[in-house]
């Protein structure tokens, strides 16, 4: 009881709501005892505190009353923000991120792709076939019945590879590439006039990726000669050379240079060209400047555009000799010498146009 | 009456909490504070909390007695609600780079240093008030807010004279400057 009649001295104090006398006295007592003084700052504080707080609860209070009010009499508008755009602003920053990151996963995985595709090697060379549509086996079939010659081939075959091949000896010898003619159940030849000629697969080497065909057909005719040599010398790095090739039905020629001296990874049976070749000039020779094969065109690496590779035509000479081994074809002669040496390029190619064949398997 | 003088008057009224004054404060600038928030990624509810704030930064000013606005009224209420909406931005960890960067035209930090000082008061006393309980929270608020004497007092809780409603009172005053003061920090 002493103490709550301290307490409301001391806030009469603090208000300033005692009597002059009582104040003295009140304050003779704050003087000579520390614990009401102590008492009195304290509770000043509180109610200053509390003093505060109650003015600005108050406040809060009319701010919230005007807010209604004026909000009720529509004299402020709650602005026109949607759910889904409010929900955009919210989110719009997280959305931003994803898709980033989604991006950059993209790349990444593209990157990661194209590194691991890059180490497989045999992914990394693109063989040089041409796949020729059906219309275009229809066509040739129609052409073949317009010139009243029955097809050579089949209707219902199927056509599945194509690639180029020249011949090396005029009884009907065609060397081409062993991948253009694997697995073929037949393998016809087309001439730089449209004609086909049957043929059969005396000779395939994997391995050296060479194939010689003959050409088995009554309708065929030899030339007279092999107008180009197989050149078996060693080879010089930036030498001139040549190539003719089957990549679309037309013969195309390409020209270029002898960029090194062995094939994809240091190959040694092959050498690098630097020449425009498409699929479909597989098997093609490579002819340097004399009208000489040095090579057979085989393959070309995916990235590196223009470096193509070529069988060293020596390989021919190697493949050739076990192709002797048979007694059948004991009898095969290589063209020694070119015929068109020191002809200008357009009569050389004239000539040995008439020895390259489209080479078509089914 | 030139703006200035307009405004002064406005914060003048503000101080002594007239409505009109309020209210015509409220009318004028609260859909451009509103357009501030809702465009940085808050909601009518964020711009409403962040008015009023910035109406009590305004009133703690005007009540200190400097009714000298450096700026246009419009112009420092909008530099306080940005302030304080970044700070609330930064606390919800949904930081906005567009807010941040806008350089600040006014000098306000001041105001609003003592504004936040005085709401973390504001608070614990809120707080102090509500763990106090009923009746206390309501006795004491009626006779320290409401300024109400000890008989009305008594007559309103049902107590038989003043002399138990302010035994009660006591009580209840003991409590609550308990509570209030072991958190209490000064300044």
């Amino acid at each position: 009881m002493e103490e709550l009649n301290m307490l409301e001295s001391i806030e009469r104090y603090i208000r300033g709501e005692m009597l002059p006398e009582e104040r003295v006295f009140f304050e003779g007592l704050r003087k000579n005892n520390p614990d009401v003084d102590q008492m009195v700052v304290e509770h000043t504080v509180f109610l200053h505190q509390m003093e505060k707080y109650g003015d600005r609860k108050n406040l809060r209070s009319t701010l919230q009353d005007v807010h209604n009010a004026l909000f009720e009499s529509g004299q402020i508008r709650q602005s026109k923000e949607t759910r889904v755009v409010r929900l955009w602003l919210k989110y719009r920053k997280v959305v931003a991120v994803a898709a980033s990151i989604a991006g950059i996963t993209a790349l990444c995985m593209t990157a990661i792709a194209i590194s691991l595709s890059s180490k497989t090697a045999s992914k990394s060379i693109e063989v040089l076939n041409r796949k020729i549509s059906i219309l275009d086996q229809k066509q040739n079939s129609l052409n073949a019945k317009l010139k009243e010659t029955p097809p050579k081939v089949p209707l219902e075959a199927e056509f599945k590879l194509g690639g180029t091949g020249f011949m090396i000896d005029t009884r009907g010898y065609i060397v081409t590439n062993a991948h253009v003619v694997n697995s073929a159940s037949m393998v016809i030849v087309q001439n730089n006039k449209g004609q086909e000629f049957k043929t059969k697969i005396i000779y395939i080497n994997p391995d050296l990726d060479i194939a010689f065909l003959k050409i088995m057909d009554s309708d065929f005719k030899a030339p007279p000669v092999i107008p180009y040599g197989i050149n078996k010398s060693n080879l010089e790095l930036g030498e001139a050379i040549f190539t003719l090739g089957y990549p679309r039905d037309e013969i195309v020629y390409g020209e270029g240079y002898l960029s090194a001296k062995t094939g994809y990874r240091g190959d040694t049976l092959a050498c690098q060209i630097s020449v425009a070749a498409n699929p479909g000039n597989s098997g093609g020779p490579v002819l340097d400047k004399n009208g000489d094969v040095i090579g057979i065109l085989s393959n070309r690496q995916v990235q590196a555009q223009g470096a193509v590779f070529a069988i060293r035509s020596k390989y021919i000479l190697s493949a050739l000799e076990e192709v002797k081994s048979d007694t059948a074809y004991t009898g095969i002669h290589l063209p020694q010498t070119s015929m068109v040496k020191n002809m200008d390029r357009i009569q050389q190619i004239k000539k040995i146009q008439e020895c390259i064949y489209m080479v078509k398997s089914y | 009456m030139t703006t200035d003088s307009i405004e002064q008057g406005l914060l003048k009224g503000l101080a002594q909490h007239e409505r009109k004054a309020i209210e015509t404060i409220y009318r004028n600038h609260y859909s451009m504070v509103q357009s501030l928030i809702i465009n940085n990624s808050g909601t009518s509810d964020d711009a409403k909390d962040i008015f009023q704030e910035a109406l009590v930064v305004l009133y703690e000013k005007a009540r200190s007695g400097s009714f000298e606005l450096h700026a246009q009224l419009k112009t420092y209420i909008y530099a306080v609600c940005r302030r304080l909406w970044l700070k609330k931005l930064q606390l919800n960890k949904r930081f906005s780079g567009d807010l941040a960067n806008a350089e600040e035209t006014i000098s306000i930090s001041e105001d609003v240093a003592i504004y936040e000082h005085r709401n973390v008061d504001f608070e614990l006393m809120e707080m102090a008030m509500q763990n106090l309980g009923e009746p206390c929270k309501a006795l004491l608020e009626s006779y320290y807010l409401q300024k109400k004497n000890m008989s009305e007092i008594a007559m309103e809780f049902g107590y038989t004279n003043a002399d138990n409603a302010k035994n009660q009172k006591y009580k209840c005053l003991m409590r609550l400057k308990k509570i209030f003061f072991s958190q209490y920090k000064k300044p």
